[in-house]
């Protein structure tokens, strides 16, 4: 048996900042997004969405738009295909006349232009009976319940010990209530599909993270075989989640595109229209209790989670998996409750679980921190346990204290002044603040990779994988020339489309390993079967297929990357304003893949996390149930002039447990720990603690 | 959206005319706030008449020594004026503060003293507004109003106006050229807007038909020394929370003049008369700013939302002043 240091891939390409291969594609507007694959002569698709938020269309008067030039179909819960039951309430639409949350599916126009069906679809009346809705998430709710298990499979609850006897005799204690606001992912390309049925058969152009994902998904509602539903997707502008399982859109597009055999139907979505069908995190209030020795030891850590999920379908965001991981204490119990409302459904968005679980008990590390009299930085450290605390499994690396270690050398944290609200520079009050990064090392079951050679030098590389912007054509490229010991020059890689190879789809930070493994076996597999040949390739080539390997270290270790974040905030002393001129991020996460494309990833997810500190809150209106905020004009992310120094560095860390490559993920990273890092900052700028995402002027006023 | 007609006029009666006659036609300037309203339903003008190729896009001096500025300008060309950045700082600060390069590249002087509330019940034909359909109810009252009034509201309204320029148009006493069916007519800025009273469909006294071909700025030597604060919820391409438009006068130490206008507080730019007035002879200090401040918002009514709104525009004011004040003691 080879060791794990052994299986270990030698890198050359691998590490390199390599540009992407799609870059000049992309930049000349030539790389294809979902809807814009030319098609022949394609219908256009207006969805017609319920105005209240819970009850039943009793009558749907379609005639005034049936009427109007360029119609092609009005479709409704009267002439929508009938779908079978795969228990997926979000995506049963049109099924009845029944309403669920605001702003869901009742039907659609499918006309000649897109404009012509969204002026028929105004012309649609519908008449409701309401039930009366319930949208409100509160702590003191009593409806709230345990769901069996957490996104995707973890535990709803654990204890260890007995933390509520160790907290009454803890020498420090802390209890905090932090929450987060419902927030939606919002990538740059929305979501967008033309579907067209032929003889029976549904093609799909999908912006998803999984093209098998979607088909999975699809193909049992319309009764179809897997097979029978092809999904193409080589370019997606962006996800974050939100295009992981498909979403009533995709569903909607095949309807409508039944009603019209042999056309293709478009329908991206608006940005409005965003708001309501394609999920949103779950807003988290999060209770956290902490009690520690004279030392600043921890005896005990809780945290106890409350957030929503849809009465249509339950999602149970993992909000405190974090906890169970980053600190040792003997005493330790973390919970999650939900609330089943009237709303659209939550959904993964960048980081579920993790990042806003790395909000509230980061901040009240700070805030213990400072009970304990200690430097924020050594109280973690303090507190780094040797096993994962929870399984008692060793980690198969954890770099947590370097990662502080580096950071606060970058940063210049040594002279640090720990007393709030001191420093000024002309009207801002200024501070630094740090926070911890973590996210564990996914890997999903099910990709096969095939790579064939022939005779002319090439390696064609085939997996049904995706690039939702992150880099993946180009660090699967790099992967398989490491793994075939070629140039990257000599393969090509194939990916987006359910005529390739099964993959799994791009979430969890579980892409490159989920894909890159089955590339990696599967250039082991060709390798030995070209020295078989000789190291010649014979005139009719030679092709090799590999599914994704067992990993013997799943169980025998604990997966995590960690990282550092640290803020520098400024405060406007009048006006509250809150500005972050420097964040500066060090990562422990494996190898890194591509150097570039790496950095873009952990910038990107540092710069959203900045976003969710100072910008981000979907305010929904209890009496109507919608998102009141439905477009970026008022739903504020952060713009270039939020944006200060940012700097991204990694460690090296080795780390041959995790797959071949020895690398961790690094999608969603970047995103745990940044608004916590701001946070503490602008507190130690102000002496204000907020405890309420986001931190918006008002709540520094004085 | 409904299907409408389109036009481009090349004289100011004519599109007047075309305008006047049907009660569904409306200007197009550079389409900015309007065209959102089309594809959202707010508005459904069958006819829209094309303002900016008509011939008012210029900049000039005038006799007496104020500025005019064609209502075709755009916000990019007007606030990058060479004679607007020396004499009149705070209208390019404010029109600079305000939407995105692209949006203030298109958007033109008319349409953005009349583009519309961003209330977010406005712009959703879905929910009830006493805006967009009178007597429907105002939907913001008791909803999300972290951008409605603190100042001259009325129970049928509370949305204020979104425009930065204009706020700054009201701080220097501007006039506000009109050619409308019945002639020609100047309106002081301060009077073109509203409140909303018992008629908040009404955002200014304008009537159907009226064009605006050009604002005035006055000769106002005091504005050279002037400026523009916008507070709000990100660092670029958000509307105000609150903001200031200011000019200072001070004497050896003493305000002789001041010219303050707040935005993101009512239904209209808001003149600080009652500051000005407190200012007016007072010391230049910050507790005679803090008590003007004080006096203009001892009326302020906030809503649900929005009680932050009464110290921010406080605090806002004063830190403006201090900072003019300031610059005149250098
Ligand atoms: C995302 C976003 C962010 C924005 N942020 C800001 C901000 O921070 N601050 C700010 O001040 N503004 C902001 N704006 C608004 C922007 O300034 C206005 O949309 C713009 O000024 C309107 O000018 P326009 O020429 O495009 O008007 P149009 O949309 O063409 O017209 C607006 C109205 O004026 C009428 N009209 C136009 N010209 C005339 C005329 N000559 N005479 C009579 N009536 C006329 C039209 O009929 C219409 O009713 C923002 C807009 C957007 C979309
Ligand atoms: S505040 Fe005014 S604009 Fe907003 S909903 Fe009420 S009436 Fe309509």
């Amino acid at each position: 048996m080879t060791t794990a240091e052994e299986s270990m891939l030698r890198a050359n390409a691998i590490g390199t900042p390599l540009t992407r291969l799609d870059g000049t594609e992309k930049v000349t507007g030539t790389a294809p997004y979902a809807v814009e694959h030319p098609v022949d002569s394609p219908a256009h698709l207006h969805p017609l969405q319920a105005a209240i938020a819970l009850g039943r269309a009793t009558g749907i008067d379609t005639s005034a738009a049936e009427a109007e030039p360029g119609v092609l179909a009005v479709l409704t819960h009267a002439n929508a295909p009938r779908l079978a039951s795969t228990g997926n309430g979000e995506l049963e639409i049109l099924q009845s006349g029944e309403v669920g949350y605001r702003g869901q599916f009742l039907g659609g126009v499918i006309a000649e232009t897109p404009e012509i069906a969204r002026r028929a679809a105004d012309l649609i009346r519908v008449h409701y009976e309401r039930y009366e809705h319930d949208v409100e998430l509160r702590a003191d709710r009593d409806d709230l319940y345990k769901p069996e298990q957490v996104n995707p499979a973890f535990d709803t609850d654990t204890a260890q010990g007995d933390a509520d006897g160790a907290l009454a005799s803890a020498a420090v204690t802390l209890d905090a209530t932090y929450s987060t606001p419902m927030e939606h992912n919002n990538p740059m390309e929305p979501h967008a599909t033309i579907a067209c049925w032929t003889d029976g058969e549904l093609t799909l152009h999908d912006s998803t993270q999984g093209v098998y994902w979607t088909q999975a998904a699809v193909a049992p509602l319309f009764e179809l075989d897997q097979q029978q539903v092809r999904v193409i997707s080589p370019h997606v502008g962006g996800g974050f989640g939100s295009k992981g399982i498909p979403h009533p859109n995709v569903v909607l597009a095949a309807m409508a595109a039944r009603l019209v055999p042999g056309r293709p139907v478009k329908f991206p979505l608006t940005r409005q229209q965003m708001f309501s069908v394609v999920g949103y995190r779950t807003p988290t209030i999060q209770h956290v209790r902490l009690g520690a020795d004279e030392q600043g030891r921890l005896s005990a850590i809780t945290l106890d989670v409350v957030e929503q999920t849809a009465k249509v379908k339950e999602f149970a965001e993992q909000t405190a998996i974090p906890t169970r991981t980053m600190y040792a204490a003997p005493h330790r119990r973390t919970s999650h409750r939900l609330a089943a409302l009237d709303t659209p459904v939550p959904t993964w968005m960048r980081a579920p679980g993790e990042c806003p679980g790395m909000f509230g008990p980061e901040v009240a590390m700070d805030e213990m921190a400072l009970a304990c009299g200690l430097d924020p930085i050594e109280f973690r450290v303090r507190n780094e346990p040797e096993t994962d605390p929870e399984s008692g499994l060793p980690f198969s690396s954890r770099n947590l204290v370097a990662c502080l270690r580096e950071g606060a050398r970058r940063f210049g944290w040594h002279d640090r002044d720990p007393r709030p609200g001191t420093r000024r520079h002309g009207e801002w009050l200024v501070g630094t603040g740090v926070a911890a990064s973590t996210y564990p090392v996914f890997a999903m079951p099910g990709s096969q990779a095939t790579i064939r050679a022939t005779p002319d030098g090439r390696y064609a590389v085939r997996i049904g994988a995706v690039d939702i912007g992150t880099g993946t054509w180009t660090a699967l490229t790099q992967i398989a020339a490491d793994a075939l010991e070629v140039s990257v020059g000599e393969v090509d890689l194939e990916i987006g489309s359910t005529t390739l190879p099964t993959a799994s789809g791009a979430g969890g930070s579980s892409g490159i390993n989920s894909w890159g493994s089955p590339i990696v076996a599967a250039a082991r597999t060709l390798r030995a079967r070209l020295d078989e040949h000789g190291g010649t390739v014979p005139a009719e080539g030679v092709e090799a297929t590999e599914g994704m390997p067992d990993n013997p270290h799943t169980s025998q270790y604990a997966m995590h990357s960690f990282g550092a974040q640290f803020a520098e905030v400024w405060v406007n002393a009048d006006t509250g304003e809150v500005s972050v001129p420097r964040l500066l991020g060090i990562f422990a996460a494996g190898r890194i893949i591509n150097a570039r494309t790496g950095r873009s990833q952990l910038l990107g997810g540092m710069t959203m996390g900045l976003s969710m500190a100072l910008h981000e809150e979907s305010v929904l209106d209890p009496r109507f149930g919608h998102v009141v905020n439905h477009d970026l004009a008022e739903y504020h992310i952060a713009t270039n002039a939020d944006v200060g120094s940012l700097e991204v560095d990694w460690l090296d860390e080795h780390d041959p447990y995790v797959n071949p490559m020895g690398s961790k993920g690094i999608g969603e990273l970047g995103i745990t720990g940044t608004a916590a890092a701001i946070t503490n900052a602008a507190y130690h700028a102000t002496g204000i603690r907020v405890r309420e995402l986001p931190l918006h002027p008002d709540k520094f006023l004085r | 959206m409904i299907p409408f007609d389109y036009q481009r006029a090349d004289r100011a009666d004519g599109a007047v005319a075309a305008v006047g006659v049907r009660p569904a036609a409306a200007f197009l300037g550079g389409g900015t706030n309007l065209v959102d309203h089309l594809k959202l339903g707010v508005a459904e003008p069958e006819l829209l008449v094309d303002v900016t190729r008509l011939p008012f896009d210029g900049i000039d001096t005038l006799p007496d020594g104020g500025v005019r500025v064609g209502a075709t300008v755009r916000n990019s060309d007007l606030a990058a004026e060479a004679i607007v950045r020396q004499r009149y700082p705070v209208l390019s600060q404010a029109l600079l503060s305000g939407a995105s390069g692209q949006l203030r590249n298109l958007a033109t002087t008319g349409g953005n003293l009349l583009q519309r509330t961003r209330c977010p019940y406005f712009q959703d034909v879905t929910t009830p507004c006493n805006k967009r359909e009178p007597g429907q109810g105002c939907s913001a009252r008791g909803g999300y109003t972290r951008y409605h009034a603190i100042l001259g509201a009325s129970e049928h309204c509370v949305a204020t106006h979104p425009s930065d320029m204009a706020v700054a148009l009201t701080a220097l006493d501007a006039t506000v050229h009109v050619t409308g069916p019945n002639g020609q007519r100047d309106i002081p800025v301060t009077e073109l807007h509203r409140l909303p009273g018992d008629e908040p469909h009404r955002d200014t006294v304008l009537e159907h038909g009226d064009l605006i071909t050009a604002v005035d700025l006055p000769e106002l030597p005091m504005a050279a020394r002037s400026r523009y604060r916008k507070v709000r919820d990100r660092a670029s391409y958000a509307f105000a929370l609150v903001s200031v438009a200011a000019a200072l006068d001070v004497e050896d130490g003493t305000v002789r003049e001041a010219r303050i206008a707040l935005g993101g507080v009512a239904h209209k730019p808001w003149r600080a008369n009652t500051a000005e007035q407190a200012l007016r002879g007072a010391p230049a200090t910050e507790q005679s700013f803090r008590e003007a401040a004080e006096a203009e918002l001892a009326e302020a009514q906030p809503v649900r939302d929005n009680a932050f709104k009464v110290p921010m525009a406080r605090n806002t004011l004063v830190a403006t002043l201090r900072d003019l004040a300031g610059e005149e003691a250098r």
